[in-house]
């Protein structure tokens, strides 16, 4: 795995008005550089251009300012260095859960053999073991997202774009995979060590158990209003959510987060 | 009854083949009780007389397999070239910004109104009826194939993209997948319009074919086997809707149809 820094350096992002209603300005000059194997989280209420900033460093989206650097290299395209799971159910309703997650190492050209060993050892990392040949239609949201995880994963990509992944399940769901999550990353035995994770969330739970550095986003026009470390160390699991570090960050961050809501909510109005 | 619920496979046979039943009962009461005259309309038991003289007699078997032939034929062509252009609109908007205007003024062109021009350049042989059907279903499915492809979900797309697709893998592994259930309901759909292009065309210069035998039995006002023509032409019909179904059916499990 390459040591390769991620910088994003002033991007803004406005969309023009439709019609005679005025351009929308969605992001804020924003800067921010990720180091190889850190776990950033984004957190930020609805609206406020999270998905926006995630699109734009997987090469979706442009930025209409601003830049983006991967190793020094400039974004101007998705590729498969920047691997993502969307906020929306996105698995190819044609390709059963094996084919789909192979698909990656199908479009690199590897040969049948080895995608299917990978695709293996992640249909078991995921608990998705006899259900290889189901369609994505007889699975379950959280099966759905926990293959979508395995099809980016499976295709090794230095950095994981995450934009709510969990956002859709429910509480209990949300919090197995989120510590699936952390394992997989966590995995000592994984060849390259840590992947470099940007996290969206607007769950200050999920922000902090996850993370090791949360990013709270303002209102619409997002940017970055305040950096959070969480010195809370690896491995995780559960039960650091009931001590009292995790219940000091989450009250600093709830204080800054409700703020912001209150604001989207006035501008919204 | 529930609005959107489903009945079982059983009662759907029934029920359909009930309409049948009424229809006929409806049809044998209009003609065996006098009310209309057999001049105008058969009863339906002489209608099966005059189908079995017209099997049997009359050779009108192999009139059945030159309509069907030309029938597949037509739709095959205007297939094999109206999906490929359809795909290459829906998925590159520069193709489709050519040809789109084209195809729309083309489609709403009759291709009945062809008849006597096609007869003139082509004469009133094979290539005339093949090209009737052709100019009636190639428009419609380049636009409609169009359509489909065009509408492939933007997210998947995406998805594909990150996963590290290029056009070609996107237009061959996401976008004609994507489609294919689609396409295959487009083509079932004009398949069914190609069988009123083929009929035209043998009422005018044909000198075999279901259409021909109707335009025959009409001098001899022989209501009977004009109306087997018509109940031949929509037996075949439902039966290659029902098959062109299944097959879409087994070739995509995925989508559920
Ligand atoms: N394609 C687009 N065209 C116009 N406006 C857009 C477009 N995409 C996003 N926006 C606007 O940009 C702003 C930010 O959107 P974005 O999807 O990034 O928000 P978000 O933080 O991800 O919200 P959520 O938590 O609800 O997913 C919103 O106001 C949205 O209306
Ligand atoms: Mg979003």
């Amino acid at each position: 795995m390459s040591e390769r820094e991620l910088r994003i350096e002033g991007v803004t992002r406005t969309f023009p008005g439709q019609g005679r209603a005025a351009p929308t300005l969605a992001l804020q000059p924003t800067s921010l550089s990720v180091a190889p194997g850190e776990f950033v989280a984004i957190l930020g209420p609805s609206g406020c251009g999270k998905s926006t900033l995630l699109r734009i460093v997987a090469g979706l989206d442009r930025p209409s300012g601003g830049s983006v650097t991967l190793g020094g290299l400039p974004v101007t395209g998705p590729g498969p260095d920047r691997g993502m799971v969307f906020q929306s159910y996105t698995l190819f309703p044609w390709l059963t859960v094996e084919q789909n997650i192979r698909y990656g190492l199908r479009e690199r050209g590897l040969p049948e053999a080895q995608q299917r060993g990978i695709a293996a050892r992640f249909i078991a990392r995921t608990g998705l073991r006899g259900f290889e040949n189901h369609w994505p239609r007889q699975l379950s949201g959280g099966m759905q997202q926990r293959c979508a995880l395995a099809r980016a994963l499976a295709n090794d990509p230095e950095i994981l774009l995450l934009d709510e992944p969990f956002g859709a399940l429910d509480h209990q769901t949300r919090e197995l995979m989120q510590e699936l999550l952390l394992e997989i990353w966590d995995d000592p035995e994984a060849a390259g060590g840590r992947k470099t994770v940007l996290f969206v969330t607007h769950d200050i739970d999920e922000a902090v158990f996850l993370a090791s550095r949360v990013l709270v986003m303002s209102a619409r026009p997002g940017r970055i209003k305040a950096e959070v470390p969480v010195p809370l160390p690896y491995p995780r699991d559960w039960t650091v959510k009931t001590t009292p570090e995790f219940g000091a960050l989450k009250a600093r961050l709830m204080a800054d987060i409700r703020e912001e809501v209150r604001r989207a909510a006035d501008a919204g109005a | 009854m529930q609005p959107l619920k489903p009945v079982s496979p059983g009662a759907r046979l029934v029920l359909g083949t009930g309409f049948f039943g009424v229809f006929i009962a409806f049809w044998g009461l209009m003609t065996w009780s006098g009310l209309v005259p057999p001049l105008f309309l058969a009863s339906p038991s002489k209608t099966l007389l005059a189908g079995w003289s017209l099997l049997t007699e009359y050779g009108f078997a192999g009139d059945i397999a030159v309509t069907v032939w030309r029938v597949f034929g037509g739709f095959a062509i205007a297939a094999a070239l109206g999906v490929p252009l359809g795909l290459m609109m829906g998925a590159f908007k520069g193709v489709e910004a050519f040809f789109e205007p084209f195809i729309s003024f083309a489609r709403y062109l009759p291709a009945s109104a062809f008849i006597p021009l096609l007869i003139l350049w082509a004469g009133v042989g094979e290539a005339q009826k093949l090209a009737v059907i052709f100019i009636g279903s190639f428009f419609q499915v380049v636009i409609m194939v169009a359509l489909v492809a065009g509408a492939t979900r933007p997210d998947l797309v995406e998805a594909a993209y990150t996963l590290g697709s290029r056009s070609t893998g996107i237009l061959r592994r996401v976008i004609i997948p994507a489609a294919a259930p689609q396409i295959a309901e487009t083509l079932r759909l004009v398949l069914g319009w190609a069988w009123t292009y083929v009929i035209v065309a043998e009422l005018i210069g044909a000198s075999s074919g279901i259409g021909h035998m109707i335009m025959d039995s009409q001098r001899l006002l022989d209501t009977g086997q004009m109306i087997f023509g018509i109940v031949v032409i929509g037996l075949i019909g439902l039966a290659t809707d029902v098959l062109f179904k299944a097959l879409n059916r087994w070739l995509f499990p995925w989508a559920a149809l």
